[in-house]
């Protein structure tokens, strides 16, 4: 594939969503100042166009076989369309969140929405890339983008608060993956997947000290970024003090692009070593799953439990990846529950907007009291999510976690998976606890107003809409996902060990 | 010959724009000495037939950190007549200290070098070879490092302007 043009073709969708972010800028100058609201549409039309353009790889059976690009920096599979997918799910219902909320609090909307959409540019190419050097551009396009969203909201102290230890802490994990990086290609001489898996095979490097450093290096600078535990300490702060939108859009985009690279650079480039990377993942996945969940029972601001919710949630995708010896099972389930996840997650992070009031007021959980009497509707979708989020049919929150602790039982964590029950359990309580809040205490002396915004509501709708299907109706999207897995495992090499 | 003319010249200029920085009293003024040292230490590179060192030198330390100097000094505002208080036996012992630096160096490398009297043979990547590399087999990654500097740019952009 040495034609240019042809080449550009199988990237529709990430050039889509560039020429969308220009657009966006140029439009907001070019517009007079009233109308600077079309951006949010604007915005939200060039993530509908870079869907249509992924709908048109799928039609054009692209999915089942991968194609490489620009000498190999790039490969376009069913892997990189479904995460696509789920990175344009997140940014169409991010984009929506955010139209009333930027024109409330007077944020900067030309640059908000460019740096959304440059943001979902990074996540697409990070699911593209199967080189290490065209991984960590993408990487740090993403993280720049959501580095300034997270303080653009700059008349508040805890949004400049929240960027800094983004920008502190990022900057940090940015330097372990580039010194993990810089290890491999010295271990082995390339920073191709493919290349390296090879390398590890032809050349025997199993025992080699500088791969293993660097791959180690190269997963901590992604737990940074999944916000697994013991990394996970910027999140709640950073959760709580960005701007609401921005942290319901990267609380799922974020986390479902780091765990798509992870796991196409695990699952490609070591999976000869997994008898050392599991056991690792495996801590990781129990740490994070039982600190998450036990330290969101305390919360009482509900940004802040759902940002604990958020490692909970990273510690069950991370259950999903250490299950590597069931293969593409394990790697379709990992996507399937970061699809869900969006939906349920932005959806829940919706509705904390409907609720919520002028600068970030209302967040408090004992806001919501006797919502449900008040607002049956915006109640009943929050406990939706509630319900779907702690893993209660039938919703897809339920399938989703059903398909990891499948894929954990296949490849024999039989403790992993109790662990997951178990931590299940514990989050019923401040999942559910919301909802008992909603339907069975009176409301307080001050009702809450809500903010309805038709593009807030649709939003919610949306969201709504799919955690159902995905409940109900999972075979189309799981078989999907189950494709896109068996496009990376399937080139995969053969699993040598377990722990 | 001319090697050894250029050698001179080139010595000559790096070595006299370096005292000349280290005297000056202007920090500006010593700033743009400072750009004239890297500049005959580049065309040093050059001549020795590293061409990327040259481009590199140029732009990484004449462009880019110059500027920045140049810009904490404007930013700084340092008055011209403000002076550290120095006293004769600190000069002193700075002196004899730096001198001391230099014997141990060049005893240092007088013992360890063997001073080939061959030729090196200029080599090594070329600034073609990089330009190859960078618009073939790295075309895609060097695109996708301008749409980064795009956001930087954006963002720098968003959190610093002032409000309206």
């Amino acid at each position: 594939m040495s034609n240019s043009a042809a080449q550009l073709a199988y990237l529709a969708p990430e050039l889509v969503v560039a020429v969308g972010a220009v657009a966006v800028l140029a439009l907001d100058i070019l517009l007079p100042e009233r109308s600077r609201r079309l951006l949010a549409r604007a915005t939200a039309a060039a993530l509908l166009a870079s869907l249509a353009a992924v709908w048109w790889l799928y039609a054009g059976e692209v999915a089942g076989r991968p194609e490489r690009l620009f000498t190999g920096t790039l490969v376009r599979d069913g892997y990189s369309l479904f995460l696509d997918a789920v990175f344009l799910l997140a940014g169409i219902l991010g984009a929506l969140v955010s139209a009333r909320y930027v024109d409330r609090e007077g944020l900067q909307s030309g640059e908000y929405y460019a740096l959304m959409l440059f943001a979902v540019l990074g996540m697409m190419l990070m699911a593209v890339s199967a080189e290490l050097v065209t991984l960590f551009i993408s990487y740090e396009i993403l993280s720049l983008s959501v580095y300034v969203l997270s303080g653009i909201a700059r008349g508040r102290a805890e949004s400049a608060e929240a960027a800094m230890k983004y920008f502190l802490l990022g900057a940090f994990s940015s330097g372990f993956l580039i010194y993990g990086i810089a290890l491999i290609y010295g271990a082995t001489g390339t920073t191709a997947l493919e290349a390296i898996g090879a390398a590890v095979m032809s050349r025997g490097l199993f025992g080699n000290s500088l791969l293993l450093i660097g791959m180690a290096l190269v997963t901590v600078g992604f737990a940074f970024k999944v916000a697994a535990v013991p990394f996970h300490g910027w999140v709640p702060d950073v959760y709580q003090g960005a701007p609401l939108p921005v942290t319901a859009f990267m609380s799922a985009g974020v986390k479902a692009a780091a765990f798509g690279a992870l796991a196409r650079v695990l699952f490609t480039a070591f999976g000869s070593l997994s008898a050392v990377w599991q056991p690792a993942l495996w801590l990781l996945a129990l740490l994070t799953m039982v600190l998450g969940n036990t330290a969101a029972i305390a919360q009482t601001n509900i940004k802040r439990m759902l940002a604990y919710s958020s490692i909970a949630h990273a510690g069950y995708m991370l259950a999903g990846v250490a299950a590597y010896t069931a293969g593409d099972v394990a790697l379709g389930s990992v996507l399937y529950y970061a699809l869900v996840y969006t939906a349920m997650n932005i959806g829940a992070f919706a509705v904390v907007l409907v609720v919520g009031r002028e600068g970030e007021g209302n967040q408090e959980l004992s806001d919501y009291r006797g919502l449900a009497v008040r607002h049956p509707w915006v109640a009943a979708g929050m406990a939706l999510f509630m319900v779907s989020l702690s893993g209660l049919p039938p919703t897809a929150g339920f399938l989703g976690k059903f398909y990891i602790l499948n894929a954990a039982l296949r490849a024999n964590l039989i403790g992993l998976a109790v662990a997951l029950v178990l931590a299940s359990l514990i989050s019923w309580y401040y999942y559910l606890r919301v909802v008992w809040l909603m339907y069975f205490i009176k409301p307080g002396e001050a009702p809450p107003t809500l903010s309805g915004a038709p593009s807030l509501r649709l939003a919610v709708g949306m969201a709504a809409v799919l955690v159902l299907i995905l409940g109900l109706w999972p075979s189309a999207a799981l078989n999907l996902a189950q494709v896109a897995a068996l496009t990376v495992t399937a080139g995969g090499l053969p699993v040598i060990g377990r722990p | 010959m001319t090697e050894w003319i250029l050698f001179i010249v080139l010595t000559a200029v790096a070595v006299g724009s370096a005292l000349m920085m280290v005297l000056n009293r202007n920090p500006v003024h010593a700033a743009l000495w400072l750009v004239l040292t890297f500049l005959a230490v580049a065309v040093f590179f050059l001549v020795l037939g590293a061409q990327f060192l040259f481009a590199a030198q140029i732009i990484i330390y004449t462009g880019a950190i110059m500027v920045l100097f140049l810009f904490v000094v404007m930013l700084l505002n340092l008055e011209r007549e403000r002076e550290p208080i120095v006293t004769g036996g600190q000069r002193a012992a700075a002196v004899a200290l730096a001198f001391a630096l230099l014997a141990v160096l060049v005893i240092a490398i007088a013992a360890r070098t063997s001073f080939p009297t061959m030729a090196m043979v200029p080599g090594g990547i070329t600034l073609t070879d990089l330009g190859v590399a960078l618009f073939d087999e790295w075309l895609l990654p060097f695109e996708l490092a301008s749409i980064l500097l795009l956001v930087a740019m954006i963002g720098a952009i968003a959190l610093a302007r002032r409000r309206t």
